[in-house]
């Protein structure tokens, strides 16, 4: 039966609706003067939307920043009414956009569980009954009495999505929170949101991680300019997302600019051959970028990855881990050489730039390049490496 | 689990007002009304050391200053009860009103990420603000006992209408604090404004004298103010002075109208709050 509907949603945002008492009444001066001001910017965060998806069914949605994603999880949360357009759910829905809202520091964890079950949508009993659970999963329960505040930032996470995980919603929506964390911490994450799906829940899923996403969601959702561009099996619109990143195959014609960097080529070649050439499986591979840096950003770093289609990060290498060259202002060219390690197959090669602190340029998957030739036997094997076996025979024989 | 086959379909769709009656939406979360309310009252003593006593300080600072000023040197009339006592049941009424739609008035933009992150019922958040000054409404009644005694007034059976004035009181806090608090996710200004405005508005009101100073029709336009007809209620039941009579029933209606109309503008304004905070 189905849970989840969305008809036609669409989403109007104007900008700069944010006015001050004085603008609003010089606006209305304006328009009964029948002279209307200038007119505000708009933006359709999303346009005709529809979908629908029956109990216990998880979707999965992609798209670029700003593709709308959000907007859906809100509208479908109620968070935000649409603009145009109808979405209906039943029973009961919960949404984390983001782990720990209402949380309030001075609070003690105890105090801080039953306030945020309640502003979730948990009644008081619900809570209750779970309390001890809520208690297990978050591994909290020596500071239940000290206020949050004095928690670490990773305790003060898991306790918040412990509270989260065990609203027992009927549809459950989920925005971008594995991001933040540890490896353990979304790893339970994860398996909660397996369970649930198991439970019969009908779950929504945004991420850019896709791997997670497909092993998710059987179906995905593709959201480009607030609309829907594709729709179907996650790995088939998973393997188009990728592809679809932005550049022709193995090389770049875009610039990408954010403050203090402008990378102006990124391409992924065969060593020997150069560019143009096809990629086969036993060729050493140069993932190369020529960029400048605008302005100095003190601990300027970047990253050069590798993505398999599916989401898997293959290749993460930091330019600081392997040399001691400071990017200050200038043009550079940076390459990174990979022996014939990857397997047959797709992939995207990236670029990052940031600091410790923060982020400049995500690139994650600009140039998708492919991996000619056939597989080495077991093609679900991403890496080719030929490790050495050491083999001891113990029982001391012949 | 809750998952009966049959439960309702919600809708969101486009469209200025949520077909949710009122009262029931705000009955089904007196939870998280309560929670919330707890929450402000334990952030709000929590460290700090004197507690009760900032309580009190203030109405026996601000009653002293009236009674210097209104009662001995203005010679103000107090309705034939002593001053001190007339001014300190003004002041605690006032105080509460004051300060609950004062903090009423900032519970979504001091927490925008509830608001864009969270979907909760959103009236339960003015309706949990103007509860905690209760608490502080209570301990000051302590102060008006004590006064009682002192001055040796004996309470008429007007006392048994405490709970009746001081739930339109709540009442009427609660209609302004859902103007102040939807105005306020869009324009900021509104912050900036309540405190001065409500300070003008404690000496417009009858709360260091008794609106009786004013002649009859000029008491009955000046009973538009919503809290002139509960503070005469709350001194007749309190310390027996005249019943209030007409004024007090334009009060009351000026209390229905602040509160139904503020309802009406609540429940469209907060379809938009995310947008717009």
């Amino acid at each position: 039966m189905d849970r989840v509907e969305l008809d036609r949603v669409s989403k109007r945002y104007v900008l700069g609706q944010r006015l001050n008492a004085r603008e609003a009444l010089s606006a209305a001066a304006a328009r009964m003067i029948g002279r209307s001001s200038r007119p505000s910017r708009e933006i359709w965060s999303l346009r005709d939307v529809s979908f629908s998806l029956a109990d216990g069914e998880a979707l999965g949605i992609v798209g670029a920043n700003g593709a709308g994603k959000s907007t859906v999880l809100k509208i479908l949360a109620g968070i935000t009414a649409p603009t145009a357009g109808v979405s209906r759910t039943r029973g009961r829905v919960a949404a984390l956009l983001e782990v720990g809202t209402g949380f309030h520091p001075e609070l003690t964890g105890w105090e801080n569980i039953y306030l945020n079950g309640a502003i979730l949508g948990m009644s008081r009993s619900d809570i209750t009954r779970r309390f001890d659970q809520i208690v297990d999963f978050s591994g909290v329960e020596r500071f239940l009495d000290t206020p949050v505040k004095r928690y670490s930032s990773g305790m003060y996470l898991r306790l918040a999505f412990a509270v989260a995980a065990h609203l027992e919603p009927d549809v459950l929506v989920v925005d971008e929170i594995l991001a933040v964390g540890d490896a353990e911490f979304q790893r339970k994450c994860v398996m909660r949101m397996q369970e649930a799906e198991k439970e019969g829940r009908t779950l929504i899923f945004v991420s850019h991680d896709l791997e997670t996403l497909s092993r998710l969601c059987e179906r995905s959702l593709w959201l480009e300019s607030g609309r829907i561009r594709d729709s179907g099996a996650t790995e088939a619109i998973v393997r188009d997302y990728l592809a679809s990143s932005l550049l022709a195959q193995g090389a770049d014609t875009q610039r990408f600019e954010s403050d203090g960097v402008v990378v102006h080529a990124l391409r992924a070649l065969p060593v020997e051959k150069g560019a143009g050439a096809v990629l086969m499986r036993g060729d050493r591979l140069r993932i190369e970028t020529e960029f400048e840096v605008t302005h100095d950003v003190p601990g300027l770093d970047l990253a050069v990855l590798v993505t398999r289609s599916g989401g898997a990060r293959v290749i993460d290498e930091v330019l600081s881990e392997r040399s001691t060259v400071r990017l200050s202002r200038g043009r550079y060219r940076v390459s990174l050489v990979l022996p014939p390690l990857l397997n047959s197959g797709d992939y995207t090669a990236g670029l990052w730039f940031g600091t410790q602190y923060e982020e400049l340029l995500d690139l994650t998957m600009a140039v998708p390049f492919t991996v000619h030739g056939s597989h080495v036997d077991r093609p679900e094997r991403i890496l080719v490496m030929a490790l050495p076996f050491e083999v001891d025979r113990l029982d001391a024989a012949g | 689990m809750p998952r009966e086959a049959a439960s309702e379909w919600q809708e969101n769709a486009a469209g200025p007002v949520a077909r949710t009656h009122v009262w029931r939406s705000l009955w089904e979360s007196r939870e998280l009304v309560a929670l919330l309310a707890a929450r402000d009252l334990r952030v709000r003593y929590k460290q700090t050391a004197l507690g009760v006593v900032w309580v009190l300080l203030q109405p026996i600072a601000s009653v002293a200053i009236f009674t210097l000023v209104f009662g001995r040197l203005a010679g103000i009339s107090s309705q034939g009860v002593p001053y001190p006592l007339f001014a300190l049941v003004g002041f605690v009424v006032w105080t509460y009103f004051s300060s609950a739609t004062v903090r009423a008035s900032d519970v979504f933009i001091s927490n925008p990420d509830l608001v864009t992150k969270v979907s909760f019922n959103r009236l339960a958040a003015p309706a949990a603000a103007v509860l905690p000054p209760l608490v502080d409404l209570a301990i000051s009644m302590g102060l008006v006992a004590l006064l009682l005694v002192y001055y040796g007034v004996v309470p008429t059976w007007g006392v048994v209408a405490v709970p009746v004035w001081l739930a339109l009181l709540v009442l009427t806090a609660l209609g302004l604090a859902l103007w102040l608090a939807a105005l306020n996710v869009r324009y900021r200004d509104v912050q900036q404004a309540v405190g001065p405005s409500m300070q003008t508005w404690l000496f417009l009101s009858p709360v260091a004298y008794p609106s009786t100073l004013l002649s009859d029709q000029g008491e009955l336009l000046y009973s538009l103010n919503p809290i002139a007809g509960l503070l005469g209620l709350a001194r007749w039941s309190l310390l027996g002075t005249p019943w209030p009579g007409w004024p007090l029933a334009v009060s009351l209606g000026m209390v229905a109208v602040v509160l139904a109309c503020g309802l009406t503008y609540f429940r469209r304004a907060e379809r938009f709050f995310a947008d717009v905070i």
